[in-house]
């Protein structure tokens, strides 16, 4: 499997805060990357420079072997997100979200690709009732689709099964893991839920204080941790001590 | 240039003006309403005019009127497109797409294109059946003056963008009445030489001066611009390229602190 994603030393400050701490790891080709850590470890921050959203400080972004900042766009035509705290705009119907955010992507078939979208995300029935109406599984559903448009080599997940019910969750947990497979993309996964964790990562890497603390399998973590799940090793991670600076 | 991206932008905000009942009354009330009121006030003032009057108060006003709207839809509508996305919370979603800055700015240009030119239509049209009002008057004079027009107001609005990223929704205000800023300033009613030295000064570094005081040449004297079509064209190169700087200057900035992702939660 080669290396699609390379972080290299990135780090972020705001002043006299640091958010995200000198971290380097890879992900590759195929490769469901779990990233988790307390409330405030850097990951969303982590995340939004992937998305070229946010500006490092220091360190240097590679996907598919290019430095994020000096091929952007050509970058993002192949990257996706998905995060439960950004829905799409409430004022349109989720055919017409789909078709534009379609065409935001350069997508050809936009169309197609938009009708398509809504079935296998069982949004069909939906199609031209506002966004805003939608229940938060619904919207929730349509964001992923929207994920989904431009056949994503590389995927960001920020708790996309926050704040829904647990069928609903396994569903779209499923639904992401098939379409993914189709493609031989890579996920990069935040969540709080250690169960959906580790039923869908190959690897976690674990933040606290903005700086990498582990990065393993979910076997390997719960054996260096010695807990008999990864519920346990979070809370032993997130209960260290922020270093004293 | 990836034109569907551009397409994108677009047809979002056409979709939301062809559903909106609020957007589209936003696009042609004002215009109605200032055209109603002005137009009367116009007529009453020619009919205190003496009958040798040289001046047609109508033309004149109303002229002016109609592209004082066409300037302030054109800036508007770049700017209001942008809120848009900052009302429905969709600004990292968008600023995620792999769309480019150059694309972005295409997609409200055309959007500003398109309402400005309906609503010039729309408006040119009632005040030809309410006043027989002459819109074709300026004969190619229109073409540099709506270039201008559009130009000044795109500037503008990168500007008006810009601090939006940069200071959040408290400045959304801005994208609404930036234009009036200039409207005293701008000779648009009443030429420029009703003004103070200082202020004539001042009026001249403005593009909208130069086109109104040009307009005004045209339909009283019949005479050709040259000198203010070029004044206002040379402007408005330098306004663009400085409000294009301070845009993009303004998404670095917000790249650098975070502002976009904020721009979720105020």
């Amino acid at each position: 499997m080669s290396t699609l994603l390379k972080v290299e030393n990135l780090t972020k400050t705001y002043g006299q805060t640091t958010a995200v701490d000198g971290i380097s790891f890879e992900a590759k080709e195929g490769e469901v990357v779990g990233l988790l850590g307390p409330n405030g470890a850097g990951k969303s921050t982590t995340i939004h420079m992937l998305l070229s959203l946010l500006e490092p400080t220091e360190g240097s972004i590679e996907i598919f072997g290019k430095d994020l900042k000096a091929h952007r766009e050509e970058i993002l035509q192949h990257i996706n997100f998905a995060t439960a705290y950004s829905m799409l705009p409430h004022n349109l119907t989720p055919y017409e979200n789909l078709k534009i955010f379609a065409l935001l992507y350069g997508v050809q078939q936009w169309r197609t690709a938009a009708e398509s979208l809504l079935e296998e995300f069982n949004l069909a029935e939906f199609r031209n009732a506002r966004t805003g109406s939608l229940s938060t599984g619904e919207q929730m559903r349509l964001v992923l689709a929207k994920a989904f448009l431009n056949s994503p080599k590389l995927l960001l997940l920020d708790e996309p099964t926050a704040s829904l019910d647990p069928a609903v969750a396994r569903d779209l947990r499923q639904k992401i893991y098939y379409k993914m497979q189709e493609n031989n993309g890579t996920i990069l996964w935040t969540s709080h839920n250690m169960r959906e964790i580790e039923a869908m990562c190959d690897r976690v890497i674990f933040m606290a204080h903005g700086k990498i603390v582990a990065d393993d399998t979910p076997e390997n973590l719960k054996k260096t941790f010695q807990s008999g799940d990864l519920e346990d090793v979070f809370i032993a991670i997130a209960g260290q001590p922020s270093p004293k600076i | 240039m990836n034109f569907l991206h551009v397409y994108g932008i677009f047809l979002r905000n056409i979709i939301l003006i062809r559903r909106s009942i609020g957007r589209m009354f936003g696009l042609f009330f004002f215009a109605t309403f200032e055209l109603f009121l002005w137009g009367f006030i116009t007529i009453w003032l020619r009919d205190l005019a003496p009958k040798d009057a040289r001046i047609d108060f109508v033309f004149l006003l109303l002229t002016g009127l109609l592209f004082w709207d066409l300037f302030i839809r054109a800036q508007q509508s770049f700017s209001i497109s942008f809120l848009e996305d900052v009302w429905s919370r969709n600004i990292m979603n968008f600023f995620a797409t792999p769309v480019a800055m150059k694309e972005f700015i295409a997609g409200l240009a055309l959007i500003s294109l398109v309402q400005g030119f309906l609503t010039f239509i729309y408006i040119g049209g009632l005040a030809v059946l309410l006043y027989a009002l002459d819109i074709w008057a300026l004969g190619f004079y229109m073409i540099p003056f709506f270039m201008n027009i559009f130009v000044f107001g795109w500037a503008l609005g990168l500007i008006a963008i810009g601090l939006l990223l940069r200071f959040g929704p408290a400045f959304e205000i801005l994208a609404f009445f930036i234009p009036m800023m200039f409207l005293p300033f701008s000779a648009v009613y009443y030429p420029v030489s009703v003004f103070p030295e200082f202020i004539q000064q001042a009026a001249f570094f403005l593009p909208t001066m130069h086109l109104f005081e040009g307009m005004r040449q045209v339909l009283t004297q019949e005479v050709f611009p040259l000198s203010d079509v070029l004044w206002a064209t040379g402007l408005n190169i330098l306004y663009f390229a400085l409000g294009l700087a301070f845009f993009l200057w303004m998404v670095r900035v917000a790249r650098k602190k975070g502002l976009i992702a904020r721009l979720l939660q105020d």
